[in-house]
């Protein structure tokens, strides 16, 4: 029961030192493996500019770590982000069920078409060149119409 | 401007309005109305991210709310995900709550 996936984004002071950065990590690390978890990826996004002030900063230092493990793990992550100082913001997101859900609509849609073309006496995949070319995009601009229509 | 009802038989007051433009001389609006199409069905997005930012700005207006879905043609699936997707970007100060 302890194949969960979350992501555990956290915001550190923009001034952190590359020290600093790899300090927190070497420390979400130690709480993920003695806790029986494992990281299955880090992601250093780096310096981003803020949406809107947080405390004084204007800017964040970002890092994505997708880590595997139970729930307890997480509270524990989350419990000690809460009170580490340099530390202006973090969100923990459980992925693994959402990630299922993406592939099972995908899969679906695949067998569906595949069966569909089938039934039209077409192969089961799309042939290179086939179908429509350049409607797609036109779509996609008509919705970005209402976008900037609104504002 | 022209974001109001591109349905048929939309609210009453658009419906007014645009009469009126139709007397003004011409810009008979309701005629130009385009199908929406909810992006995310349209590009197969399964999986909105809230780390997208790029995909979901385009949800979130100049003043920072959430874009209606009879402005967008979202269909309600995608944007109930879209709205977890903002509220989270919002959290991590990707996106902003308020902003004018």
């Amino acid at each position: 029961m302890s194949a969960r996936v979350y992501e555990l984004i956290y915001i550190m002071v923009p001034d952190a030192t590359e020290q600093a950065v790899a300090d927190m990590q070497a420390q979400v690390e130690g709480i993920v493996q003695r806790m029986g978890g494992s990281i299955q990826s880090t992601d250093v996004w780096g310096r981003r500019k803020l949406a809107y002030d947080i405390g004084k900063h204007k800017d964040g230092f970002y890092v994505l770590q997708v880590i595997a493990g139970a729930g307890d793990l997480m509270k524990e992550l989350d419990r000690r982000l809460k009170v580490t100082e340099g530390i202006i913001r973090h969100l923990v997101v459980r992925v693994d069920e959402r990630q299922l859900v993406a592939e099972r609509a995908r899969t679906k849609r695949q067998t569906e078409s595949a069966r569909r073309r089938v039934a039209r006496g077409l192969p089961p995949e799309r042939q290179p060149g086939e179908g429509p070319q350049g409607d797609n995009d036109d779509d996609a601009d008509v919705s970005y119409d209402g976008v900037d229509g609104e504002v | 401007m022209a974001f109001g009802g591109k349905k048929p038989g939309g609210p009453g007051a658009r419906g007014k309005g645009a009469a009126g433009a139709d007397k003004q001389g011409g810009q008979r609006r309701g005629l130009f109305r385009r199908r929406k199409v909810c992006k995310f069905c349209a590009d197969r997005i399964d999986d909105i991210n809230y780390k997208d930012v790029k995909l979901l700005s385009g949800f979130v207006p100049e003043r920072g709310k959430v874009l209606p879905r009879r402005i967008s043609g979202t269909c309600a699936k995608h944007q109930r995900g879209l709205r977890v997707a903002i509220l989270r970007a919002r959290q991590l100060a990707l996106l902003p709550y308020a902003a004018d």
